[in-house]
């Protein structure tokens, strides 16, 4: 059926391949956010765009941070930092399982040998206030993506739905390649004059930052540090709608929304030092679940958000 | 006659939903049929990852003409009244016709409602049927504002006549028209196709690498599956609720066996299946020889030109993966838990069970307590109760338990022996969550009994204590199913402990009032509970308060703490009556023996009362409980009217009749013989004495009138019915139960 095209040989050949399938689809290649976030949700791409009616279409690969799954780069799957690909259309096209499986080729797997099933998966992200409907999609039994239409964002109703497809791309990469540790994986060409293992790239990063996550972040600047993000998103959108100085209505959804962002990550960091207790978890969560809320409420206030003065 | 078929073809439906929506589909399709008037011969539903399918045989082509006469004023009546009859009707004045009744000349309108064609009905119904689906879940997509389960891409709906001609039902919702095309498998047949018939659709499916039938699917699978395993000498471990995911995750079932690499083969065998299922839906394949699992059977969705070979690598890897973490976590915790777990149960104090109620290791110093009390009454070693109870929930640390948590028990046991624990204090901590529902074994072994009814116990007093009491459908912690559990634990085992003895304990290590006096002293007698039952009715006099000072306890606090225990009892009843009723035992029988006394020894509670079930199924306990009311009422109305009560001194010497005298003799006989029994709880025994009372009770209402003008013999005979009643009222409280 969809037409057969060669093995990648690299995980950045995986990558520019999604990249140009995409883009081939008609979707803005745009770049990684340059924030630590959890997840490609996080991006605003994502999760300011999904908000409201005006038409989206987007995709892009962001680096993600888990704390939690730092592995000092031991575990052939598990990293504290890690890439998803990422693609968002508002409002999602009738033919958008059909746009994904075409991806599937695009990056080197013969649709007519292995068994590509989509199996129930609800999504949900209690900071972000958000839920959608789905599956997980699974190649010969190994989940590869994450199929989700958005139901809520930021308690917000999502009119129109948004589609949102996201890659983890290591697993997948290493699934195509034929690699069963994520640091023997190639980088780049293997027959390139200096040809860079995964390993090559972030085994030593891996270590570094999961001793810091675990054993030295400074736990009491942390907290000071989430405190001061809640503040500063509190305060930016408390901010009046007309700027005094250029007269304009500016609402600043996306400086509060970085603050948000901030927060996340900084209790993600906390978490993984283990000094947040089962109860007091759920309150995190609900402080920055509340600061994603407010960033929705703001953004569909403003032109991108479908405002109409 | 024509037939229907509707397919509704979608993005894919949780395996878990499908069953229940073609189910859903065929009923209130067809309700909405009949309703119209459309009657039919058969109808069946089918489902499949992408499609819900729906055939109707012998469908009537139109709903059929319908007449209704309607009977209006009288012709003389006023004309508002006339006109309003008229427009209700939809008829034309010229149209009534007049009858001669009694009461004079009288309108009749006669309605015609013309039939409709099947299609009109059938379209409106459907669209009908589509917009208010009772999914589980339901979504938006795109820009439209329909509902579905996942996206909704097509309608077939066609009517089949004789003689084979298939037309469309028009329709169309939120853009989507109704047609005659279905689609075959996603990547082995893609592509749309038309089809003329049920029969024709489900063939040109088949042809087209898609089995409609669920049921079918899921017999292909588990034949391939048994059949491959046996060709191996081995046996496919049988998981019904498995099956019938998986016949719902693919259209075109492919079965593929293979092997877990030899490194796994030791981890438990529930710790492979668990994996295997939760993370891949496969089914566990054992050796019988020495129950150890062996291979897995994986399903997939289509053929491939290589066997499946790729498809299978694939799936062994994913599992190699998955397997590597189980035995990860299974060394790392034997390692915890060959020193004794201390690190497991000291991690139990961070976590919280609830914000009101603490934290595990809380919750676990309460159980522990609790189970030491228990412990005697079960016949056990309170020593050996408290420790099982201590290591009862030390895998909820582990991180097997962490990644399974339907695994928490089970690992449990199985660290215990690691640690060289007790075979008692090992099985406790996989049995002490028993039983889980009403067909859950129940376990008996004294320790495992012990420690599962102070868990439960634990979980009830500690929720009634802060007020969270199920209500309604909402039981978030279980409540109704831990009631159950410690009813059929007491039952079951013939547990002779009242919850007086045992709930207490439960109130005290909660901190409630009661923990201010010691329980022991208080409760173990009754005493206390007669004095704070008393509080309930009575403005507290100075003796109760000297009483309760005495104790050290201020009544306020008491009497909060009985009120919990009331309700918590009362709680336990109604769970009880549903526990009965499930065993034929009728609800007013049960309160007849919930109104005794020590009607919280619940095994007593349910000797009485099947007893006395029984009992009343026979005819003479049918004739003995109608003897007792007539014996009843009439005691009751003579009381009222003379303003005493007729209680005591029946002489036989007053006696005028042989019916009385035959009275007086089986009383005389019987009475002895039924407290004995009462005495002894033998309940039969009591019963059967008390069936030897009805043919003497019945002669004596035959032949004897109570009320007679001589004062004597009239109250001789009433206070002869006393003894009826009384005696009837110590087996059980029988004015209620009704008939």
């Amino acid at each position: 059926m969809a037409e057969q095209s060669t093995r990648p040989r690299s995980f950045q050949e995986i990558l520019l391949r999604l990249q140009t399938y995409w883009a081939g689809q008609g979707c803005a290649v745009l770049q990684p956010y340059d924030m630590e976030v959890g997840a490609g949700t996080f991006h605003p791409a994502t999760t300011l765009r999904s908000l409201g009616p005006v038409a989206w279409s987007a995709a892009y690969v962001q680096p993600s941070r888990r704390p939690t799954d730092g592995r000092y780069g031991e575990n052939p799957n598990r990293l504290q930092h890690y890439y998803q690909y990422q693609v968002l259309i508002k409002p999602s096209p009738p033919d958008l399982q059909s746009l994904y499986l075409g991806s599937l080729p695009a990056i080197g797997i013969d649709m007519d040998l292995h068994d590509i099933r989509f199996v129930e998966d609800d999504w949900e992200s209690p900071t972000l206030g958000a839920w959608g409907l789905g599956w997980e999609v699974w190649c010969d039994g190994m989940e590869v993506s994450q199929f989700t239409y958005f139901q809520q964002v930021g308690g917000h109703d999502c009119h129109p739905v948004s589609g949102e497809l996201t890659y983890g791309l290591e697993r997948l990469a290493m699934y195509v390649l034929g690699v069963d540790h994520v640091m023997d994986m190639p980088y780049n060409d293997p027959a390139a004059p200096i040809p860079l293992r995964y390993g090559d790239v972030f085994r030593q990063t891996e270590q570094e930052y999961s001793r810091w996550n675990f054993d030295v972040a400074d736990t009491a600047m942390l907290f000071d540090h989430f405190e001061e993000a809640e503040a500063e998103c509190r305060a930016i959108l408390a901010a009046p709608e007309t700027d005094p100085k250029t007269g304009k209505r500016i609402v600043m959804a996306h400086p509060a929304y970085d603050q948000c962002i901030k927060a996340s990550h900084i209790f993600n960091l906390l978490d993984a030092r283990g000094v947040i207790s089962v109860t007091e978890r759920q309150a995190y969560i609900g402080r920055v679940r509340a600061l994603a809320k407010a960033c929705a409420d703001a953004f569909v206030k403003t032109e991108a958000g479908g405002w109409a003065a | 006659m024509p037939d229907l078929l509707i397919e509704l073809f979608s993005e894919e439906i949780p395996a878990r939903m499908q069953v229940r929506a073609a189910a859903d589909l065929r009923a209130r399709m067809t309700d909405a049929l009949v309703e119209a008037g459309l009657t039919y011969a058969g109808a069946a539903a089918f489902s499949t990852p992408r499609r819900l399918a729906l055939t109707v045989q012998g469908l009537l082509a139109e709903s059929p003409t319908t007449h209704e006469e309607r009977k209006g004023p009288r012709t003389d009546a006023p004309e508002k009244a006339i006109e309003g009859f008229l427009r209700g009707a939809g008829v034309a004045r010229e149209d009534l016709e007049v009858r001669s009744e009694k009461k004079g000349d009288v309108y009749y309108a006669r309605i015609t409602r013309p039939g409709r064609p099947a299609e009109a009905i059938i379209a409106e119904a459907l669209e009908d049927v589509i917009r208010y689906f009772p999914w589980p879940k339901s979504m938006r997509w795109g820009a439209g504002s329909l509902r579905w389960v996942r996206p909704l891409h097509s309608i077939l709906c066609i009517l089949t006549d004789d003689a084979g001609e298939a037309r469309v039902v028009p329709l169309e919702i939120d853009g989507i028209s109704a047609g005659d095309e279905t689609e075959g498998h996603r990547f082995m047949a893609p592509g749309r196709v038309r089809v003329t018939s049920f029969d024709h659709y489900r063939a040109t499916l088949a042809k087209r690498h898609v089995i409609l039938d669920a049921e079918e699917r899921a017999d292909m699978i588990w034949q391939d599956a048994t059949n491959q395993a046996f060709g191996s000498g081995l046996e496919l471990v049988e998981d019904r609720g498995l099956l019938a995911e998986v016949a719902g995750l693919v259209e075109w079932p492919v079965v593929l066996m293979g092997g877990i690499e030899a490194e796994f083969l030791d981890l438990p065998p529930e710790v492979l299946q668990t994996s295997m299922k939760e993370h891949q839906k496969f089914f566990s394949v054992r050796n019988p020889k020495t129950g150890r699992i062996e291979k897995f059977v994986t399903v997939a969705n289509r053929e491939t030109a290589d066997g499946g070979a790729t498809i299978l690598a694939g799936n062994q890897k994913v599992l190699s993966a998955r397997l590597s973490d189980a035995k990860f976590f299974w060394e790392n915790d034997l390692r915890i838990a060959e020193t004794g777990g201390q690190a497991w149960l000291d991690a139990l104090a961070d976590v919280t069970f609830h914000n009101k109620l603490g934290s595990q290791a809380e919750r676990i110093e309460r159980i522990a307590a609790l189970a030491r009390e228990i412990a005697p009454k079960v016949g056990t070693d309170p020593d050996l109760a408290e420790q099982a109870a201590r290591w009862a929930k030390a895998d909820l640390s582990s991180e097997m338990v962490y990644e399974f948590p339907e695994l928490q028990g089970l690992m449990g046991r199985y660290y215990a022996e690691a640690a060289g624990m007790p075979a008692e204090v090992a099985a406790a901590a996989q049995e002490h969550y028993s039983p889980l529902g009403p067909s859950d074994t129940v376990p008996s072994a004294p320790v495992s009994v012990a420690v599962a009814l102070a868990d439960k116990l634990d979980l009830l007093t500690g929720f009634w204590a802060i007020d969270e009491k199920p209500t309604g459908s909402k039981d978030p912690f279980a409540l109704r199913r831990a009631a159950l559990g410690v009813i059929r634990l007491v039952v079951e085992n013939d547990l002779r402990a009242p919850m007086a003895y045992a709930l207490p304990f439960g109130f005290e290590a909660h901190g409630l009032a009661m923990s201010i006096f010691d329980p022991r002293l208080f409760f173990k007698s009754y005493d206390g509970l007669k004095i704070v039952a008393a509080l309930d009715f009575m403005p507290v006099d100075k003796e109760t308060c000297d009483q309760l000072t005495a104790h050290g306890v201020d009544h306020k606090d008491l009497r909060g703490a009985h009120l919990s225990y009331a309700n918590l009892l009362v709680f336990f009843h109604d769970r009880l009556k549903v526990y009965l009723k499930d065993q034929a035992i009728r609800h007013d029988v049960i309160d007849a023996c919930i109104a005794m006394d020590g009607n919280d020894d619940l095994a007593l509670l349910v000797k009485r009362a099947t007893a006395l079930s029984d009992f009343l199924k026979t005819d003479d306990g049918e004739n003995l409980l109608q003897g007792f009311k007539r014996a009843n009422n009439l005691l009751t109305q003579a009381e009222e009217k003379d303003g005493v009560e007729y209680s005591y001194g029946a002489d036989v010497k007053f006696a005028e009749t042989d019916e009385e005298r035959a009275l007086f003799a089986a009383l005389d006989a019987q009475e002895p013989v039924i407290r004995a029994a009462l005495e002894a709880e033998d309940f039969a025994a009591a019963m059967s004495g008390m069936a030897a009372l009805r043919a003497p009770i019945d002669a004596f209402f035959e032949a004897v009138q109570i009320n007679t003008d001589a004062q004597v013999v009239r109250r001789n005979r009433l206070n002869l019915l006393s003894r009826i009643r009384r005696i009837c009222l110590e087996a059980a409280d029988l004015t209620r139960v009704e008939g």
